[in-house]
């Protein structure tokens, strides 16, 4: 196992202070370490992941390398080799476990946003005070912008917040977790080749949640009632101001309509599986509340705006695979973690294989699959394995 | 379900394009066309027929004549609808379209999809007050919607319709404008 930097590199450099999950610590087990503590309904911190991780590597004796940055993988005729910081390597397999969110997507426009205002995406950020004093333009309403508008709000800044299409979850759901729901009524177990519009289940933005002890919801209602400022998606610039759709309304009703078969869903399920007893009663939210008039244009050169801060998701970061696998929008092309070049695999994309596949309880169904694919590729190519085994060379390398 | 249903939209020919055209994306690039000319007082008519399309000019099957002009409260004679009143039209029409075509394509019947627009103008804008905008300061749009269908089906079929409308984002997000003097 190669890896750039050390051992649950992301959770340690490119989360922001306050992070935690979105699922709930009884969830957040790996094969053979389930979650033992005494706060199984908590979330855990960026560092308590990087911590079970390393316990994890430690239980499977994990051979990684660290500090080795691939910087290329090339196709030769029986497999690949790899160019690392630390030397070349050969596989007739390669499994790629890079993720899907290494580099902050940034619209074109910001390169027209006026030099007085500063930009952030969230791997720069890390807590208010790294902020000028004075208002922020939150850009993206997923997990990442409800949360750092919340956090930048509680900082006493004035806080907008532009919204496009989101997904809206309350955080329990009849006295239970949310995710609780998704588990157990087998959302999550969904598989690729089940899910009707795969292409738009894997591009889904991160639900509206955040993990606190007390369990809080933090949907746009939560943030209106905090003073934030809620404002269309973020259109164009002009002239040094940012213009915003008017289409706000929809896309409030496209997601408390989602949000609402959803939990019909959960209900129907709940009452064929005999649960209503032990559970508490149906309930439906408040439809989110629109602003009376929602600014269509902010001028980023009065002042009132003195930071952006890009929650506008993330795109993973193959610069350094030098096979043909890549799609026009820069995703992998692959089939249930196959990707489209022999002895070639992925993990831990979204809906790579299942809805839960990039959730760290959804990795193990994944990994069993894509690696008995694998498995059987090399047992198939046995020619060729001879070949590389004269050599002494027949190994499987994982860039994660 | 779908194949029980006729509301008259093709919708299996719209899925097969999109899919052609996922591979093809020169062939999606359409530029529609109107000609327009000067008539009297504030009155012009528009044409169109001629668009381009799928790589090559396309026609509609007759050409279309609009009349704008402006209502006799304006001073005007009346001879056509005000031009942003087209504006309306082309809303009302495109968010219909997409109700029609969204509710094929998820197996519901309709049986009547009827809806008022309403755009409000304060007009003292296009008189020459600064201080206030020329266009809509905002536009208000009523469905009401006959069908085999629940209620939150209907809300989600309107939607979806306004999803996926050219014209609702054309209305909502600025587009760049360039007008010149051939």
């Amino acid at each position: 196992m190669l890896e750039r930097g050390e051992l649950a590199n992301s959770w340690r450099r490119e989360r922001w202070d306050s992070l935690r999950l979105l699922t709930p610590n009884w969830q957040s087990g790996l094969p053979g370490l389930p979650y033992e503590g005494d706060d199984s309904d908590g979330y855990m911190t960026a560092a308590e992941v990087a911590e079970l991780i390393g316990r994890f590597a430690a239980s499977v004796r994990a051979p990684v390398r660290t500090a080795t940055n691939v910087t290329s993988v090339r196709r030769v005729d029986d497999g690949y080799r790899l160019t690392t910081s630390e030397g070349e390597f050969r596989g007739r397999a390669v499994l790629i476990a890079s993720g899907a969110c290494n580099l902050p997507t940034v619209p074109a426009f910001a390169a027209a946003v006026p030099a007085e205002v500063e930009q952030l995406t969230p791997f720069d950020y890390r807590n208010p005070d790294q902020l000028p004093d004075g208002g922020v333009l939150v850009v993206g309403a997923s997990a990442t912008g409800v949360q750092l508008a919340a956090e930048l709000r509680q900082s006493g800044r004035p806080v907008t917040m532009s919204v496009g299409e989101h997904v809206r979850l309350p955080r329990t759901y009849r006295g239970r977790d949310v995710l609780w729901w998704m588990d157990a009524s087998g959302v999550w177990d969904q598989r690729y080749d089940e899910v009707e519009d795969l292409t738009r289940a894997r591009r889904l933005p991160s639900p509206q949640l955040v993990g606190t002890a007390k369990r809080k919801t933090l949907d746009l209602n939560v943030l209106t009632a905090m003073g934030v400022e809620l404002v269309g998606r973020w259109a164009s610039v002009r002239d040094g101001r940012a213009l915003f759709s008017g289409g706000l309304r929809n896309v409030f009703s496209l997601a408390d309509l989602k949000m609402d078969r959803l939990l019909s869903g959960f209900d129907e399920w709940a009452r064929t599986n005999g649960l209503d007893a032990e559970l508490d009663r149906p309930a439906r939210f408040a439809p989110t509340v629109a602003p009376r008039s929602p600014r269509w244009q902010l001028d980023l050169r009065g002042g009132e705006i003195r930071t952006i801060v890009w929650a506008t998701g993330f795109r993973p970061d193959y610069r350094w695979l030098d096979v043909p696998v890549i799609d026009a929008r820069g995703q992998l092309r692959h089939d249930g973690g196959t990707v489209d070049s022999p002895g070639l695999y992925a993990l831990g994309l979204p809906v790579l294989r299942r809805r839960k596949s990039t959730f760290i309880h959804g990795i193990e169904d994944d990994a069993r699959d894509v690696v008995d694919q694998l498995n059987s590729y090399l047992a198939g190519g046995s020619r060729s394995s001879a070949r590389a085994n004269a050599r002494g060379r027949s190994r499987s390398l994982a860039r994660g | 379900m779908a194949t029980t249903i006729d509301n008259g939209v093709n919708v299996q020919a719209l899925l097969d394009a999109r899919e052609v055209l996922a591979g093809a994306p020169e062939a999606a690039q359409f530029t529609w066309r109107a000609s327009s000319k000067w008539q009297n007082g504030v009155y012009s008519t528009t044409t169109i027929q001629k668009y381009f399309g799928l790589g090559e000019e396309q026609s509609h099957k007759t050409e279309t004549v609009f009349n704008a002009d402006h209502p006799e409260v304006f001073a005007a004679e009346d001879r056509g609808i005000t031009p942003i009143e087209y504006i309306l039209v082309a809303l009302a029409s495109c968010l219909t379209a997409g109700v029609a075509a969204v509710a094929q394509n998820r197996g519901i019947q309709l049986r009547s999809v009827e809806s008022t627009v309403e755009g409000n103008h304060d007009i003292r804008g296009i008189l020459g007050d600064t201080d206030v905008r020329n266009g809509y300061n905002d536009i208000n749009v009523t469905f009401n919607i006959d069908a085999d269908a629940s209620e939150e089906e209907i809300e989600a079929l309107v939607a979806q319709s306004q999803k996926r409308s050219a014209v609702f984002d054309a209305l909502t997000n600025p587009t760049e404008v360039t007008v010149s003097v051939a």
